[in-house]
Formats: structure tokens, sequence, C-alpha cells
């Protein structure tokens, strides 16, 4: 049971509750543990601090849009091999390249590389498979799944065949981390992600109507073959922006995204976005104060978020759809 | 009106509907019927435009209804197909509110609300209107389902199947409805049915398939025969008459 009135009033609250911890979190973020000079401390911070927010705000987002194309709550955008390719990117540069060489270039350049080969790679895999099947999604995660286990054998293969001083370079490239991002490379993936969610935010009322699957999006007169086009580029922006700036992350979106599922059932993409997105603030926040600040585990975070991220996965999966 | 004009529709090299021309009649309930695989579903799913036709074009009113504004179109013609399984959890209220869609483009207006209250009362789920659809049964679920067409508010409404693991109770309350729908709201209803009797006594026209042609269509007393109906279906039914009721038993 739930009006509308009702669901209006709980967003509300979660929305100011959860924007209140969210800025506590993000002031104990910048100063417990502070000494010496505040003005590196508060740049140094604030740095990651926009790292942590880019990666918050897109991960939720393109996953709460990619259950609604797919029709499906259980999958997520990684699944179509994007953090495979990214790693096999990486593997390539530093195999042919050399670390020296890859380490030499401009970050700007390497992004930019990074994402027009990931767009590419999910574009023509749409239009491949869009031009032949109707029934395309179903194939088209399973090509994914596929390219993803051809990505990551390939780049195993290189990673075997490498320098072991290159390949411990090679490691701190490909393993999440919030803290190594430029801030020309934060630039970048701020413009792209801002522009692809003004862009899903134009088309939210027919995303909604999205919800019904295929057949009953289209009887009430929404283009799905072209939203659904507009929605897989949107994800891809996303997704390759974010992976680019910390490298792979699982199972991140997955667990904040059915949070808020949980928290707002049956709730308007419009409430449902944003309080994904403060929900995966909160956590990501969250946790570098309680990890980093107040436990001294550096660098540890990611992996947290992706262990709790990936026992959800496994419940999901045992506890069928819900 | 809704003709249909040379239609084929192919599947991996088997031809699942081949019909020269057929035209559907304007008002009343016009049901679909035949064996498994005789290409009833397929025929809606095109008459839809949730399906594109291998050859040939449904015709509404003479246009095509694949050159229709997506938005023009669903004002006029709705379509629930028989498996309506969503992965997120919507309540009644919602699902319905999606009926209002091409009106509303997601923002309501009063209109849009009194429409969907309509519908609501017309099914009879006005007290259930904020439960989710996983807390309902499934007539209920159906019923949601039909709202959501009736708050759609177009000439045509075409069903896949709404009968499908109903209960005989409910069963007749859909067909009540779709009857309601034609009769007093003036709607032209297309049902692909699976039960003979249903057919036989909600229908105003029926047109009987097989093996993805069209083999006889026309009013209930031209359809419902013994003769006709033991050649479609390939079994010894009897088609029986009581008190200016037709009865199929299919036991024979």
């Amino acid at each position: 049971m739930m009006s509308p009135a009702d669901r209006s009033m709980r967003a509300r609250v979660l929305i100011t509750g959860t924007t209140a911890l969210c800025a506590g979190l993000i002031l104990a973020f910048l100063t417990i543990g502070a000494t010496g000079d505040w003005g590196f401390v508060l740049s140094f911070r604030g740095d990651r601090l926009i790292t942590i927010a880019l990666v918050a705000w897109a991960v939720p987002f393109s996953t709460v849009l990619f259950h609604t194309l797919s029709n499906n709550q259980i999958l997520t955008p990684s699944i179509m091999g994007f953090d495979a390719l990214f790693v096999l990117i990486q593997t390539l540069g530093v195999f042919l390249l050399g670390s020296a060489e890859v380490g030499a270039m401009d970050s700007r350049l390497v992004f930019a590389g990074e994402l027009a080969v990931m767009t590419l790679f999910s574009v023509g895999l749409y239009r491949l498979l869009y031009a032949r099947m109707t029934r395309l999604l179903e194939l088209l995660l399973l090509v994914g799944i596929i390219c993803g286990v051809l990505f990551r054998s390939v780049a195993g293969l290189l990673q075997r065949l490498i320098d072991p001083g290159e390949f411990l370079v090679l490691q701190d490239r490909i393993f999440a981390s919030f803290s190594g991002a430029s801030s020309s490379e934060q630039l970048s993936a701020a413009v792209l992600i801002g522009l692809s969610s003004a862009w899903a935010w134009y088309r939210l009322p027919a995303i909604d109507a999205m919800l019904l699957g295929r057949d009953g999006s289209i009887a009430v007169g929404v283009d799905h073959k072209r939203l659904s086009l507009e929605i897989f580029l949107i994800v891809t922006f996303q997704v390759a922006a974010t992976t680019a700036l910390v490298g792979p992350i699982t199972f991140f979106g997955l667990l904040v995204v059915h949070l808020a599922y949980r928290l707002l059932p049956g709730a308007p993409h419009g409430m449902l976005i944003p309080l994904s997105i403060l929900l995966g603030s909160v956590l990501l926040v969250g946790a570098q104060v309680l990890l980093e600040r107040l436990l001294g585990f550096i660098g540890t975070v990611s992996m947290i978020v992706e262990f709790v991220g990936g026992v959800v996965f496994v419940l999901l999966l045992i506890g069928g759809r819900r | 009106m809704i003709r249909v004009e040379s239609l084929t529709k192919t599947y991996a090299g088997s031809t699942v509907v081949d019909i020269d021309a057929l035209h559907l009649p304007q008002g009343g309930v016009t049901a679909i019927i035949g064996p498994n695989g005789a290409g009833k579903s397929t025929l809606l799913s095109m008459i839809g435009r949730l399906e594109i036709p291998s050859t040939g074009r449904v015709l509404l009113d003479g246009q095509d209804v694949r050159t229709f504004r997506n938005n023009t179109l669903a004002r006029r013609l709705a379509v629930l197909k028989q498996d309506n399984t969503l992965a997120a959890r919507l309540t009644v209220h919602d699902l319905v509110a999606f009926g209002r869609y091409p009106y509303s483009r997601g923002r309501p207006t009063q209109e849009d609300r009194e429409q969907i209250d309509a519908a609501l009362d017309l099914v009879g789920l006005q007290d259930f209107r904020y439960r989710f659809l996983d807390e309902l049964s499934g007539g209920q679920r159906q019923r949601a389902f039909i709202a959501m067409v009736l708050a759609q508010d177009t000439e045509y409404a075409l069903f896949d199947e709404p009968l499908n693991s109903l209960d005989i109770n409910h069963a007749v309350g859909v067909m009540r409805l779709l009857g309601h729908a034609a009769d007093e709201m003036g709607k032209t209803v297309v049902v692909v049915l699976h039960d003979l009797n249903f057919a036989a006594r909600h229908a105003d026209h029926i047109i009987a398939m097989q093996a993805g042609k069209v083999v006889e269509a026309g009013p209930v007393a031209r359809i419902i025969r013994e003769d006709l109906l033991r050649r479609l279906y390939d079994t010894g039914l009897t088609v029986t008459t009581r008190n200016n009721r037709v009865f199929v038993d299919v036991f024979g």
C-alpha cells in the first residue's frame, strides 16, 4: 500500500535526512585528523571528494537506468563487459608501450582514448545487434558477458607475459581507487556525466513509462527503440566516465539502488535517482571517514563497498526477484 | 476502421501469419479464435504495432498504423499483451496512470485524474488503488491492466488472451467488462480467446484462424457451427442450442 501523498512525504523525509547525513559526513571527511597546513589538506581532500561525488552520482544513476532499460533489477552495466574492457585497455597500454611511456602521456589524451574505445565498443555492439534482432536485450547481455570473459582472458594472458615490475604499475592502475584522478580527468568526467544526466532528466517521463516493459510502453506511445538507444548511450557515457576515472566498480551501484528500491517502492525515476545518489554519497563518504580516518585502513574503501555489494548481489540471486 | 492488407509475418523462415485481406468490423466485441500456433497473437500484435509485419500493412482509417505518430496512435488504439510481468513494483494507481501517458506525458491534469478514477470505478478496484500489483490476486491484477487500457480512452482496444489463468468467476467478470466497454463506451474491442463458449456468448463477431490464415470471419452464428469448428480444431466437438443459447461441448 502506498498512496502518492504517502510516497512524496516519505521521499521528502528520506531525501532531507540523507542530505543532512551526507553534509555531516563531508564535513567529517574534510576535517577529522587534519594536521598542518589547512589550505593543503582541504585542497587535497577536496580533490578526492570531487572524485567520490562523481562516482556516487554516475554509478547509481546509470544502474537505475540500466535496470529500467533491461526490465530487470539484478544486472548491472558492468555485466556488459565494461570493467573488463577497461582492464584490457590498461594492460594493452603497458604491454605495448611500457609503463614509463604510458605514465608520460597526457592524462587528458589517455582519458579521451579510453572513453572513445568504450563508447565505440558499446554502441557497436548495440547497433550490430539491434539491426538484426528485435528481442535484443537478452542477447546483448549474453554477448556482453562473453566479451567480458574474452577481454579478461586476453588481459590475464598479457599480464602473465609482462615484466613483474611493470605488472605492479599496472595493478595500481586497474584497481578501483579514489585518489588517482587528476583534475583534468575529473573535469572531463564531470562534463560527460553532467550532460548525460541532463539528457536523461529531459527524457524522464518517457523513461518512467518504460517500466511497463517493451510492449506496454509502445502501447502508450513511447518510441521504445529510439529511447532504448538513448538510454543505452547515457548509461555508456556515465559508466565509461567513472571507469576511466577510478577503475572498475561492479557492485556498488547494485547495493545503493536496491536500498533505494526498498525505501521507496514503486517510485518514479525522479524520486529514485536522487535518493540513490544521496545514499551512494553517504555510503562512499561514510566509508572513507570510518575506514580511513577513524580506523586507519588506507585504500580499503572500494574493497569493503564491493564486498558488501557482492553479498547483496548473491542474496538477490538466491532470493529471486524479491 | 481497421483493415489488413496482404499481411505476412515470417520468423526464421516459417510463416506465422499470411492474410490476404481482413476487415475488422467497427464497434462491438470481435473475438479471434483458433488452435495454438494459428497466429492469433501475432496478428493482434501487428495490428497493435508491437510487431513489424514482414510484408503488407495494417490500416487504421486508411493509414498504415506504422506511419502514425506514436502519441497519436496511442490515443486511438490500445493493446494489452498476455504476459504482463513487470520488473518494477507499481501500485494499481500508478499503473492506471500510465494509461494517461499519451495525454499527460507525465504531467497529469484534472481530466487525467478523473479518467483514472472512472477506470478504477469501472473495474471495481477503487478500494485497492494504492495496493502494489504483487499484493493482488490474478483476477484483480488483470482488472488493473484492463483499467489502464480503459484510462487510455481509445476507440480501439486489443486484448491478447485476457482470461488466461483466471477462474470462471473472474473470467466472466472480465468479459462483461469488455462487453461494457464496447456497448456503453462505444469502443471496438478485439480479443484473442481460447474458450469457445466465452467467444460464443460474449462476442459479436468472430475471426477463426488456422495455420496463419483466416478460415472464416463473420457473426457468431456463422462461425460457431459444428462442421467449421471440428475442421478448425481437428476434434470431435459438438454444438448444441438450448433456450436460444449456443453451447460448445468440447468433449463431443
